[in-house]
């Protein structure tokens, strides 16, 4: 077991390279530092002089790849790819176009982010495999019907009818939460309860109906067959049987999306005010503030690398015939 | 004003080519006895038949959208014939009262006077009448342009997004997927090692650094662009290219899994030790039999992409912001529920039309996957 995650980290290095190259092209090599400058500066009349101390300012006055000024690993050391791209490994992520620590900033969203992300996940996976239970229970009958029906509209609304349609509705008509904020501690629960249930009421229509899938799915297995020749219940199969069965799968497969948690939702973030990671990026992406997208695309890869390990493992926890080697 | 000068734009070619494509496919499926069962099982649901009659209205309103052309200018001096800068298409020309007639702000669907009162000449302050009463289906919105004008160029602008898109990145995806199921070995560990690490990247955050990054390519070379709708259209590609590359590892994985057991049935290794060269194999019994996963994909993407549209286009990593949209409808008017009254035309507007749209699309996806996909089937 242990040497098998030692050896998935390995894995994992190479393609984290790979990612960190990626950005690097794009934002580095696609466009020079002299281009984002003239347009950070506006693209006309910009004198040289300008363009200099705003690349001075940030760290991109230097060569790219290789310093031939300097010496010894002075040559590697002091290039644009060592400063802004390698030393992301040691979550040393400079500071953005305000002044202000990155590295520091995440630390400080990560809590209203997660304080979003986490119950909408719980409750969003709870009550998708409730409804398809239910469809499962009743199915082939005109509710069975009527649900997936519903799932099919539910998914062909757009995210955003949801939350503009929402607040509109539960803050300006019933007043019921404010609009928008954050507050820390107990207190943020006013603002959080509607982002969260608008998430999960936008997500539940195509997950129900793929879990629906996989429990009927199962239901053709032979051992259900087996344990109605038994004698038992239908609701015992389904419950007993069927539920514990399908479960593997959509465990095991919702459980990558565990550690991309922590990146918060962009949408529900900006429309609510959250001062989370969503929200964060968004705003840099506004602001045009590459240095801060630059991060958010290598913590959300690395975060996504290590979610595909949780589910080799999880995999392993929950089903004995599989084993890693 | 007569005259005209036909403009073909590079999403207008390659939307033809797809056009040109389906037909192509349709005439090739009727001849292959096989798919012509499957597509009988989709001609007998009645469902399928329903949303595919409503995208081909769709079709048909994006279809007239794309002919392009630049009107001749009133000729003011015998010199030469000048043409307007502005591209217009034959949905322009169809709709001209629509899009000419014009009020002064916000006013409700069918009303007769605008939306707010104004201070007028004669009797103080009440709602002034409007120029065309009775004429905005669905009412104007603040710069007095009829909504419903809005929501049928919209289409064009989705039906692009959801379509070109996967036809971009098709050849990447098919060619890969096949290459590494077929070959295998190193080619095999390099395509796995490419889409991982472009999986790796969270999608949002892809396509946000890669449109800063073309949006800074674009505004630093305004030279290549001859007219703004030229700009607009290159930047509506791009999207399509970006959206591509962050969607086309899903396909390249499900051919490069049915390659992989393609490639040990009796028929290929037939194929093999009659000497058949390996591009012959992948071309003649590989690919044909991968197709149906191919086309399934596609019709199944198509919906994401519409409502990814317009989020992105909401978040400001969209469309241009001059190109007409559904995201760009949405995001011009929303602030409008907060007024006091409130205007809900224009939201209500592009989000029925998208709604219709996707469900459609949803519903004959499904169709389509039931029966070409002898597994999917329940």
């Amino acid at each position: 077991m242990l040497a098998y995650l030692i050896r998935r980290l390995l894995y994992a290095l190479p393609i984290l390279i790979g990612v960190n190259v990626i950005t690097f092209a794009l934002f580095f090599i696609v466009n020079t530092p002299d281009d984002m400058a003239r347009m950070q500066l506006g693209v006309k009349r910009v004198t040289p002089e300008a363009i200099e101390k705003w690349k001075a300012e940030r760290g991109y006055d230097k060569p790219l790849f290789w310093n031939t000024q300097a010496s010894g690993a002075g040559q590697v050391a002091e290039t644009i790819f060592f400063d802004k791209s390698v030393k992301m490994f040691a979550l040393d992520f400079g500071r953005a176009d305000d002044g202000r620590d990155i590295a520091r900033e995440i630390t400080q969203r990560m809590g209203p982010s997660l304080a979003v992300a986490v119950p909408v996940f719980a409750l969003g996976l709870f009550t998708a495999i409730s409804f398809a239970l239910l469809l499962v229970y009743f199915r082939a009958t005109y509710l069975d019907f009527a649900g997936v029906v519903l799932c099919v509209a539910m998914m062909s609304v757009s995210g955003l009818f949801y939350i503009i349609g929402g607040q509109w509705l539960v803050s300006k008509i019933w007043h019921l939460v404010p609009i928008s904020g954050y507050a820390e501690g107990l207190s943020a629960a006013k603002f959080i309860i509607l982002p969260v249930i608008i998430s999960v009421l936008a997500g539940i229509g195509s997950s129900a109906r793929w879990y629906r899938t996989i429990f009927l799915e199962e239901y053709t297995r032979d051992y259900v067959r087996t344990a109605r020749a038994k004698g038992l219940s239908e609701r015992f199969v389904l419950f007993r049987h069927v539920l514990r069965n399908a479960l593997i799968p959509i465990l095991t497969g919702a459980v990558v999306v565990i550690p991309t948690l922590f990146m918060g939702s962009l949408l529900i973030e900006a429309f609510f005010g959250i001062p989370g990671l969503g929200s964060y990026t968004i705003d840099a992406i506004n602001a045009q503030d590459f240095a801060v997208v630059r991060a958010m695309v290598f913590i959300g890869s690395a975060l996504y690398i290590v979610g595909l390990l949780l589910t080799d493992i999880s995999y392993t926890l929950v089903d004995p015939r599989i084993r890693l080697s | 004003m007569t005259s005209f000068k036909f403009v073909l734009l590079w999403s207008d070619a390659l939307f033809f080519l797809l056009i040109a494509a389906v037909i192509a496919g349709g005439v090739w499926s009727r001849r292959q006895p096989h798919l012509r069962a499957n597509w009988r099982k989709v001609g007998q649901n009645r469902v399928a038949m329903g949303s595919a009659a409503v995208l081909a209205v769709f079709f048909a309103i994006a279809f007239i959208d794309s002919l392009h052309y630049r009107p001749q200018l009133p000729n003011v001096d015998q010199g030469e014939v000048r043409y307007s800068t502005e591209v217009l298409s034959a949905l322009d020309a169809l709709l001209m009262p629509m899009r000419t007639q014009t009020e002064k702000t916000y006013s409700a669907p069918l009303a007769t006077h605008l939306f707010a009162k104004e201070t007028l000449d004669d009797a103080g302050r009440d709602y002034p009448p409007l120029r065309y009463p009775g004429t905005h289906v669905f009412g104007t919105d603040k710069v007095g342009q009829d909504v419903l004008y809005l929501t049928l160029k919209s289409i064009r602008t989705a039906l692009l997004i959801g379509t070109l898109t996967t036809l971009i990145m098709l050849p990447a995806a098919i060619g890969l997927g096949l290459l590494a199921g077929y070959v295998g070995g190193w080619v095999d560990d390099v395509i796995q090692y490419l889409y991982t690490t472009l999986n790796s990247i969270p999608g949002v955050l892809l396509i946000a650094a890669s449109v800063l990054m073309m949006q800074v390519v674009i505004d630093t070379h305004p030279e290549w662009f001859a007219t703004s709708a030229e700009r607009a259209d290159a930047r509506l590609l791009a999207l399509c290219a970006i959206l591509g590359i962050t969607s086309w590892t899903g396909l390249c994985r499900l051919l490069r899994g049915e390659t992989l057991k393609l490639r040990e049935l009796e028929y290929v290794q037939a194929a093999r030790a009659l000497g058949v060269s390996s591009a012959r194999i992948l071309w003649r019994h590989i690919l044909p039999n991968v197709m149906h996963i191919v086309l399934i994909a596609m019709v199944m993407d198509f919906s994401g992409l519409v409502l990814a549209e317009a989020v992105l286009s909401y978040v400001g990593i969209g469309v241009d912001p001059n190109t007409i949209s559904f995201g760009t409808m949405i995001n011009t008017a929303r602030m409008e529920l907060a007024r006091e009254p409130m205007v809900w035309w224009s939201l209500a507007a592009a989000f029925i039309f998208m709604f219709v749209l996707v469900l459609a699309a949803n519903l004959f996806a499904d169709a389509l996957r039931d029966a070409f996909d002898p597994r999917a089937s329940r």
